[in-house]
């Protein structure tokens, strides 16, 4: 039997009447299920985040949506000037909050850069890191190695020992959170809902940190591909800079796409690998797709589920010993 | 101690094993779910720090580390 035929046509979507959907949804949670007025959104300047301040405008109207900038010293500096043009274009004035010094009494970077020097002893102040994640897609195991650029411009990598590799997220999963603890500060203030905007690649992949960007009330493009939020992002006529811009973390000193940092894939391929899977397509139709060898993409599909298994905790919420029947979830 | 004891005795004190018995040879330690991508990290840390050896990133597959008999083929081999 022939594979069945994949192309990006599978996720085309009518943009107009998703955002009226997504607008009403978003009422009747806010409203109707969390009693609150409005919603909060930290805004990156990225194409997940700006989506969502449009859908908040459309769904409550500017004076609902609370906009908060939080760049770190280590966030691109195009991150707050994106933000303020895609609040201006939504009638929003933004409030801009530098969240390092924050950082820096948690000891954040300190912590950060004394497990780097575990592995790269002459790393100082002015170098640069990140992570990137390799072995899952050649066939391997998914393991993550430490990137690190000297002032000169070198760079040298390590596969990173686990003791090092759990301090450096540790540290780095501040940021998440810190960000969150204002948005939620804002929330109370305002008896406001905090809106989450991971994509639906990002939520199902676990692609966020519990309690970081990971907490929210509501998530409303969570169930949206990549690709689907890009055509939202077009609909609202978003900056050219947001429409066309790769995926980046925004979390590490040296530049980050998503793709080196955690997935197999440039996002377009992996929402159609991923839109595969939620079919029971086999690889052979993501093979002809994307144009790789049927064995890699196989390797994609075992990825996914992998991150999938690996990542289920970071979804769940606190698990009881035993059942308290009488508390029942939204 | 032989080394696949060494290896099963290091995987039954750091990660859930409820039924060790179960822990043959054969057994897939990923498929069980008995290790995920730290416990990968860790396992290499021990198997490096125990036996001596360097596990390349190439090395990293799950034909080397996937089973207790794998491990222990692969430990001999690097030390040989």
């Amino acid at each position: 039997m022939e594979a069945p035929v994949l192309s990006p046509s599978v996720l085309d979507l009518d943009s107009a009447a998703e955002v009226d959907f997504i607008g009403a949804r978003m009422r009747e949670i806010v409203g109707r299920d969390l009693k609150r007025r409005g919603v909060v959104v930290a805004l990156s300047g990225g194409v997940d985040s700006s989506v969502c301040v449009g859908l908040a405008v459309r769904a409550f109207g500017p004076e609902k949506v609370f906009v908060v900038l939080l760049p770190e010293r280590e966030s691109s500096s195009a991150s707050v000037t994106l933000g303020r043009r895609v609040a201006a274009q939504f009638g929003v004035v933004p409030v801009l909050q530098e969240i390092s010094p924050a950082l820096e009494g948690l000891d954040c970077y300190r912590q950060r850069d004394e497990a780097i020097r575990e592995v790269f002893p002459a790393y100082g102040a002015d170098w640069k890191s990140k992570l990137v994640i390799a072995g899952g897609v050649q066939g391997g195991l998914n393991f993550f190695k430490l990137v690190v650029q000297a002032p000169d411009g070198t760079t040298q990598e390590a596969r990173l020992p686990p003791k090092p590799y759990l301090q450096i997220v540790a540290a780095q999963n501040y940021k998440q959170r810190i960000r969150k603890t204002i948005e939620y500060y804002h929330a109370d203030r305002l008896n406001f809902a905090v809106v989450g905007t991971p994509n639906r690649l990002e939520y199902d992949q676990g692609f966020f940190v519990k309690n970081g960007d990971g907490s929210a009330d509501i998530k409303p493009i969570a169930h949206l591909y990549k690709t689907q939020v890009y055509a939202l992002a077009r609909f609202f006529d978003l900056p050219q800079e947001i429409c066309e811009g790769r995926p980046t973390t925004d979390t590490y000193s040296l530049a980050q796409s998503q793709d080196e940092f955690y997935f197999a894939l440039p996002y377009e391929k992996m929402d159609l690998a991923l839109w595969a899977v939620n079919h029971d397509l086999p690889a052979e139709a993501l093979a002809a797709a994307i144009g790789v060898p049927v064995e890699q993409a196989k390797l994609v599909f075992h990825d996914i589920q992998s991150k999938r298994a690996t990542t289920r905790a970071l979804h769940s919420r606190p698990l009881l010993v035993r059942p308290v029947s009488e508390i029942k979830p939204l | 101690m032989q080394i696949s004891a060494t290896i099963r005795e290091f995987i039954a004190k750091n990660f859930y094993v409820p039924d060790p018995a179960s822990l043959t040879d054969e057994a897939s330690l990923l498929d069980r779910g008995v290790i995920d991508s730290t416990g990968v990290l860790e396992l290499i840390g021990f198997l490096e720090d125990t036996f001596a050896i360097k596990v390349e990133d190439t090395e990293m597959i799950p034909e080397n580390l996937d089973t207790i008999g794998r491990m222990t083929a692969f430990v001999n081999r690097k030390k040989g």
